[in-house]
């Protein structure tokens, strides 16, 4: 049974990657891409690790929801009204994908599995994060914490508009000017308009 | 313990629900424009069989398959959120993960709507589509953050485990009043009711759904409505003590919370204007998503200190 599921997702899971390239829209390619990722999810949940198959299928549609906007604005046209070529700089990227698979390839066969040994106790997830991390959970846990400050920073720095430019110089501009009006401050019945 | 019975009744019981969700929507309209009241139990059976006996318009260009994918997937995901709504003591499938499984599959709207506005080849669907996800981007976080403050709070994901935990303590509605008012704004975001449905609105002339016709749009709008009510039968036991209640039997106080927090949304969808989401992502974004993270905040001590 898990077999059968195993080889139908697999099968699917690569299938859907194919028509990754071979559909005319961005947004059936993305939708592709969706699909493969969900399929590739499944594998996950037969291995017994429920907490991440569930959490990868909810990650990977909420990212590739935001991933089909901006693959639409940046790429010519977007609407497959045209035919397009979804591939390019063939050969080059022919020999990738060749040494890629060869190595993955490789290195899935050489690994030296364990065979039926351990059975993981109560819980598979935990079991996973100590074996992948080991001792250094608390390094991985900190370094995850300033990466994710480093995006809150950089957002931060990129953004056109800062506080300063909501509520002057000196911080004392009310209402503050935004560029859209309504939600929290903002224009209030009878106040100057800037 | 999971048998075919459990699945059809609370499959039936789903539908019955939006069902009711759906009349009460009518009546609630009806009353506002002094149409006959009593037709509107009927409304949507009449609508119903409209569209099921309708055919299809085809918009010129529109990508049929993603369309008809994304108004079929909003009924589907909602199918497959109640199968850990529990029912009595079991959920169809009682999931270990329960809430991320119901998270999840709550996320396939975003793909759907989209895929539907997308599909219909027509500005008002495409702007319709973007509406969503940019509200969507709004609630999924106070939400998340929501959900997760319940799971700390019962020390599980499991969602039986989560009403259990509620049995002879205060409700998780009362101990958790941010998470829990989010829960129920996030509900109407992610079945884009009433404030929320500006991407089906009436300025964009149906938004997402404004090409859509026959079986396809049955399939999208009753989905919204299945949505509504997956949702507010998880407020239950998330929320509201789950089977908790005097006299009655569990399940009868199941069905009547699950109804009472239904009626609310309805209702607050009709009288609630609709709230732009450029203005909802400030609002969620100022306000309800700090709410939650010091909601959980509270929560994660009370549970370090034995409170809870």
């Amino acid at each position: 049974m898990d077999a059968i599921a195993f080889g139908v997702c697999s099968v699917g899971s690569i299938a859907a990657g194919i028509t990754v390239f071979r559909v005319a829209s961005m947004a059936r390619a993305t939708f592709a891409l969706l699909a493969s990722f969900v399929l590739a999810a499944v594998p996950i949940l037969l291995l017994g690790l429920t907490y991440l198959g569930v959490l990868v299928i909810l990650m990977m549609v909420m990212e590739m929801m935001i991933m089909v906007v901006f693959m639409l604005m940046y790429m010519m046209n977007p609407a497959g009204l045209m035919p397009m070529k979804m591939v390019h700089n063939n050969r080059v990227s022919t020999i990738v994908a060749a040494v890629v698979f060869v190595v993955l390839a490789v290195g899935a066969t050489v690994t030296p599995w364990p065979h039926g040994g351990r059975r993981s106790n109560a819980d598979p997830t935990k079991a996973l994060g100590l074996d992948v991390m080991g001792p250094h959970m608390l390094v991985m846990v900190i370094i995850g914490l300033v990466l994710f400050a480093t995006m809150v920073s950089a957002i931060v720095l990129a953004s056109a508009r800062g506080r300063y430019d909501r509520y002057g110089d000196d911080l004392r501009v009310r209402p503050p000017q935004d560029p859209v009006q309504g939600g929290l401050g903002g224009r209030r019945r009878g106040g100057l308009q800037r | 313990m999971t048998s075919p019975w459990n699945a059809l009744i609370a499959v039936s019981l789903l539908g019955g629900f939006s069902y009711a969700a759906a009349s009460a929507s009518v009546l609630l309209r009806h009353r506002a424009s002094g149409a006959r009241l009593a037709a509107a139990w009927s409304a949507p059976t009449r609508e119903g069989a409209r569209l099921l006996v309708a055919q299809r318009s085809v918009v010129v260009g529109s990508d049929r398959a993603l369309a008809r994918i994304g108004s079929a997937l909003l009924p589907l995901a909602a199918i497959m959120a109640v199968l850990v709504v529990p029912l009595g003591a079991h959920a169809i499938s009682d999931l270990s993960v329960g809430v991320v499984w119901f998270n999840a599959m709550e996320v396939l709207a975003w793909a759907a709507v989209w895929m539907v506005g997308w599909g219909s080849n027509a500005p008002w669907g495409v702007i319709g589509a973007n509406r969503f996800l940019a509200q969507g981007l709004s609630y999924e976080l106070p939400h998340m953050f929501a959900l997760i403050t319940v799971a700390v709070g019962a020390n599980s994901l499991q969602v039986n485990q989560i009403a259990a935990a509620q049995h002879g303590q205060l409700w998780f509605a009362l101990t958790m009043p941010a998470a829990f008012i989010v829960y129920l704004i996030s509900i109407m975001g992610f079945s884009f009711w009433g404030p929320f449905d500006q991407s089906v609105g009436r300025d964009i002339v149906g938004g997402a759904a404004s090409q859509l016709s026959g079986v396809d749009r049955l399939a999208f709008c009753g989905g919204r409505y299945l949505l509504l009510t997956v949702g507010s039968a998880m407020a239950v036991p998330f929320f509201l003590g789950g089977e908790a209640g005097p006299l009655l039997p569990g399940w009868a106080w199941l069905l009547i919370k699950t109804a009472a927090v239904l009626a609310v949304l309805v209702w607050v969808g009709h009288r609630m204007p609709p709230i732009r989401m450029e203005r909802f992502a400030e609002i969620s974004w100022m306000v309800l998503l700090p709410a939650t993270i010091v909601q959980a905040l509270a929560v994660s001590i009370f549970v370090l200190v034995g409170w809870m």
